[in-house]
């Protein structure tokens, strides 16, 4: 979900917000909100994910059959909330995403190695 | 809408349930977040806000979820209708307007459709696998016309051939039935055993006929009735099996009752009953044929073998016909048979109807092209009229594709409505061919069939017209040009922009496709006209034509000669009568006259040739009582009677053939096996229609060729109402059991034959009206968009002086210049097209001067009128607003 950012903050490459969603997931169920805080610390705020399109990508996620989605109370209140679980297709999704982001990092990586560095 | 509710319903639901999820979700982030921000320690409000910017617009969000599941393109499609709807319904006179124009076209075409379906293409309701059916004629070596077959080369034919499943004997035959009081004229056919089995036909009650049931001479009295005959004149009797009927003074078991629907194999006529060929001779006044390959009467049909070619078959016929022209040189020298597909059917009268449905078929194709024409000038104006909204619309980010289909929506909404009224119109007229064919004593039958083809073809039609008609002006609006738009456009009468172009195409399309079919509804209204004033070669005027049928009544032949000589003797005294004669066939009748191989001594046939004449077998008086002038020799007299030598009056045509020219009086003719003197030479007439070449033809004395079966010929000044009782009470007195025929004029007899020229005048005149209708119906709303567009332009013109004169003048020379070029364009299709009329043209040439002025003349008052009004709005602009808005 390309977004404009303001100078310092990543755009999102497309694609990308789907593996980050899955990778969150890992750790076991999560609503909508919570993936979104998730997101935020653990990037810290470097990556600029607008909430709204969160839940474009979520639904995507569930019809495609990698995670699944249903009301569940929470666990600190008493009220429901959509929770998203990782399905086994999900988690060979991520697997598979994520060994082709190493590919594409290291061959950044490699092409980039002299000026990073230099720079460094 | 209404109507989609029930769909809405269906597909809703779990879209619904879905919606109604997000909204849940996406408030519990809105919470969440505005909780968190609380905590925070901001206030409320600010919490709030805080955390709706950071979801974003929530419809937008809401939407793109939604769109993951697929379920949008059925909301936009019905977001689209329901615009679409209310767009129309907002524009009723436009709604109205197009969805008429559509529906007279779409209209117009179905029922044309239905009509070749249902009378060329699969006639018979009821018959199984009507493709592998083919029609069957004798044909004759030197001739084209086509003839019967005979029934021992029939049953050759069907021994002899591989390829063909079923060979199916078929002649028309009729009976005076009298059932309890009422006695009415039936429709039959003799058939041969085959009949229901070979066509696939189950007997609603009963059965058919057994293979032993077609042979013996008269041997198997039985007959097959129509469901029609069994419910209205037996009264549905469920135990009718095994019961008598008499068919031609011989009772008949009735041995099946036909299913509702089947109305034989005769285009145009339902028939009530059908005996095997076995009992041929009781049927045929003309005597037994089931022995005689030279008597030629069946009409019949073939059902191919699966996989089997037409060509094919014809090969093995054509070669079963060699070895029988070897076989019998004698009756079989020169014949043959061809296999025809069902709509080609040289007999019964598809054949005749076939041109004319082709033409009708042209015509209202025409018809529809300038009715898309008119819908599609009519969108055009809509769109420009709505330009305003497509710019909003655009500006405020609606892809051009969406808007496309949104325009396309509604012309698929406008032709759907079109297709539904045209199919209605068809359906109200699919029967309507019969009214234009004369009345032949029997009701004519020629249903329209709406079978699936017909529905699918027609619905196609309406389709493929919207996109190609309605997807131009939608690409011409969608192409709003965003900054041109935001500037006043307005266009001029004199120069021509791009898009008026197009317009200006459509209306010389139209005026060129009505200048056309005006063409040709003149041709065929002066082909009319000479007809009516030319004379067949007999007198239409006082003579009246009556007949009776002693054969059905049962007379046998020294009875019948008596009841003719005691009525002939009794119609000259009567008062009134100027002269009275019998002849078997009455000139123009369907019935088919005799006809007899011919030989002429000093005539010689090409080898492979056997020269037949056809024949007429007529009363002394005949040719003065019809008004056929006589260049030579004498009349038949009462002396030429059975006793006396045979003798025969031929046409100036055949002495010519085959006397080169010499007066054949006193010369010999051979006929068949007998030889004739020849007395007389009568002028050439018509014999069967206004359209035939002149052609050999002979007479001979009825008392030499006796028939129980006459047509009665009266030349009189009186009319039929003081005749017909008059006729009437003297065959009563000879014998109250038996009834003449209806009398007519033999000005109705000669009418009847032009049915083909009537159905095209009709289809033509109907058709040319609407299409002229239609074309001025574009034409002006094209010069009223100019007029509309150019408002400031008239204006200024005005103020610097122009008059209402002149701009009066500007706008229709407009308006003319566009007519006259579509009136070049037609003059030019109409030369190359009208020859088509060909075989409906009598004595009017397809480039009839006439016809073109007289088309010329009404297409431009049309155009005048047509652009006088919008003309006469533009020089009621008022300068001063003209110029100021």
């Amino acid at each position: 979900m390309p977004t404009k950012t303001p100078s310092g903050r990543l755009e999102l490459l497309q694609g990308t917000l789907d593996m980050i969603i899955l990778r969150t997931l890992l750790l076991g169920r999560a609503h909508g909100h919570e993936i979104a805080r998730h997101i935020q610390h653990t990037t810290d705020d470097l990556l600029q994910v607008e909430h709204g399109s969160l839940y474009p990508a979520l639904h995507r996620l569930e019809r495609r059959g990698w995670v699944t989605a249903k009301w569940e109370k929470a666990g600190d209140r008493n009220r429901e909330f959509k929770y998203y679980r990782l399905t086994a297709a999900g988690r060979k999704q991520l697997l598979h995403e994520e060994s082709k982001w190493r590919k594409l990092v290291g061959a950044m990586a490699r092409l980039f190695g002299t000026a990073e560095e230099e720079s460094s | 809408m209404n109507s989609m509710n029930w769909f809405a319903r269906l597909f809703g639901e779990k879209r619904d349930q879905r919606k109604a999820d997000l909204e849940r979700e996406l408030q519990d982030h809105l919470d969440l977040e505005a909780e968190q921000h609380r905590q925070a320690g901001r206030p409320a409000d600010e919490a709030q806000y805080a955390a709706q910017r950071a979801l974003g617009n929530p419809l937008q969000v809401a939407e793109a979820a939604q769109e993951v599941w697929g379920w949008t393109w059925l909301d936009r499609l019905m977001q689209d209708l329901s615009f679409g709807f209310r767009i129309l319904r907002r524009n009723p006179g436009f709604s109205l307007l197009a969805i008429l124009c559509l529906t007279l076209g779409i209209g117009a075409n179905a029922a044309v459709f239905s009509w070749i379906e249902g009378i060329l293409f699969r006639p018979y309701p009821l018959v199984v696998d009507q493709d592998s059916l083919v029609a069957v004629t004798g044909t004759n070596r030197g001739t084209t016309d086509p003839d019967d077959v005979s029934w021992p080369d029939f049953l050759d034919f069907q021994k002899g051939t591989t390829l063909i499943d079923s060979w199916i004997a078929d002649k028309i035959t009729g009976s005076t039935l009298s059932i309890g009081d009422r006695a009415e004229y039936a429709l039959g056919s003799v058939v041969s055993a085959n009949y229901f089995d070979g066509l696939g036909v189950r007997p609603f009650l009963g059965r058919g006929f057994r293979p032993e049931e077609g042979v013996g001479r008269n041997a198997h009295p039985v007959v097959v009735i129509s469901y029609k005959l069994w419910k209205n004149r037996f009264n549905g009797d469920p135990e009718i099996l095994g019961k008598k009927q008499s068919f031609n003074s011989v009772p008949h078991t009735i041995i099946g009752v036909a299913p509702e629907r089947f109305y034989g194999t005769f285009v145009g006529y339902a028939f009530d009953f059908w005996v095997p060929t076995s009992m041929q001779e009781k049927f045929d006044s003309t005597g037994y044929k089931l022995e005689d390959r030279d008597a030629r009467w069946i009409e019949g049909f073939a059902r191919l073998k699966p996989g089997v070619t037409l060509a094919q078959a014809q090969q093995e016929v054509s070669a079963v016909a060699k070895r029988l022209e070897s076989d019998y040189p004698a009756t079989n020298r020169g014949r043959g048979v061809k296999l025809f597909p069902l709509w080609q059917t040289p007999f019964n009268n598809a054949g005749n109807l076939l041109p004319t449905l082709g033409i009708a078929l042209a015509v209202v194709f025409c018809v529809l092209l300038i009715a898309c024409a008119n819908v599609s000038n009519l969108l055009l104006v809509r769109a420009f009229a709505r330009r305003h909204e497509m710019t909003v619309r655009l500006a405020v980010g609606a892809g051009r594709t969406r808007l496309l289909r949104q325009l396309l929506t509604e012309g698929m909404i406008l032709s759907t409505l079109a297709a539904v009224g045209g199919l209605a119109v068809a359906w109200w007229f699919r029967n309507a061919l019969v009214l234009l064919v004369p009345f032949r004593g029997v009701p004519m039958y020629l249903p329209g069939t709406m079978d699936w083809r017909v529905l699918l073809i027609s619905v196609s039609v309406a389709l493929i017209s919207t996109v190609v008609f309605g997807l131009v002006p939608a690409i011409q609006t969608s192409k709003v040009d965003l900054a041109a738009a935001l500037k006043a456009e307005t266009g001029g009468v004199v120069g021509g922009r791009g898009k008026k172009r197009f317009r200006s195409s459509l209306v010389l399309v139209q005026v060129s496709l009505s200048f056309v079919l005006l063409v040709g509804a003149g041709l065929l209204l002066e082909s009319m006209q000479r007809i009516r004033t030319s004379s067949p070669g007999f007198s239409t005027e006082h003579v009246l034509v009556t007949g009776v049928n002693l054969f059905a009544a049962g007379y046998d032949q020294q009875r019948a000669r008596n009841f003719e000589n005691e009525l002939m003797d009794r119609l000259q005294a009567l008062s009134g009568v100027e002269s009275a004669a019998y002849g078997r066939i009455p000139p123009f009748s369907y019935a088919m006259y005799s006809s007899a191989p011919i030989k002429v001594s000093g005539y010689q046939p090409r080898a492979d040739e056997q020269p037949s004449v056809e024949y007429n077998e007529v009363s002394p008086r005949y040719f003065s009582t019809l008004g056929i002038p006589l260049v030579s020799g004498r009349e038949f007299a009462r002396t030429d009677d059975e006793t006396a030598p045979l003798v025969a009056i031929v046409n100036e045509a055949m002495a010519a053939q085959f006397w080169h020219g010499e007066d054949p009086v006193g010369k010999l003719l051979q006929v068949k096996d007998r030889s004739m003197r020849v007395v007389g030479v009568a002028k050439v007439a018509k014999y069967r229609s206004f359209m035939e070449t002149p052609q050999p033809f002979f007479y001979v004395p009825l008392r030499q060729n006796f028939s129980t079966r006459i047509g009665l010929f009266l030349r009189t000044q009186q009319g039929i109402e003081t005749m017909m009782p008059a006729v009437a009470g003297e065959v009563h007195a000879l014998d109250p059991g038996l009834a003449a025929s209806a009398m007519i004029t033999m000005r109705e007899e000669v009418d009847r034959s032009t049915s083909s020229q009537r159905i095209g005048v009709t289809m033509l005149g109907v058709c040319g009206v609407l299409a002229l209708l239609l074309a001025a119906v574009g034409l002006y709303g094209v010069m009223s968009y100019v007029v509309s567009q150019s408002t400031r332009e008239l204006g200024l013109r005005m103020a610097l002086g122009a008059s209402a004169g002149d701009v009066l003048r500007l706008v229709m020379s407009h308006g003319l210049a566009l007519t006259t070029g579509g009136m070049v364009l037609g003059v030019t299709a109409a030369l190359a097209l009208t020859r088509q009329l060909g075989s409906l043209l009598f004595n009017v040439s397809p480039h009839d001067p006439l016809a073109f002025a007289t088309a010329l003349g009404v297409m431009t008052v049309a155009a005048l009128v047509a652009c006088f009004l919008p003309a006469w709005k533009a020089t009621r602009t008022d300068p001063v607003r003209a110029l100021r808005d």
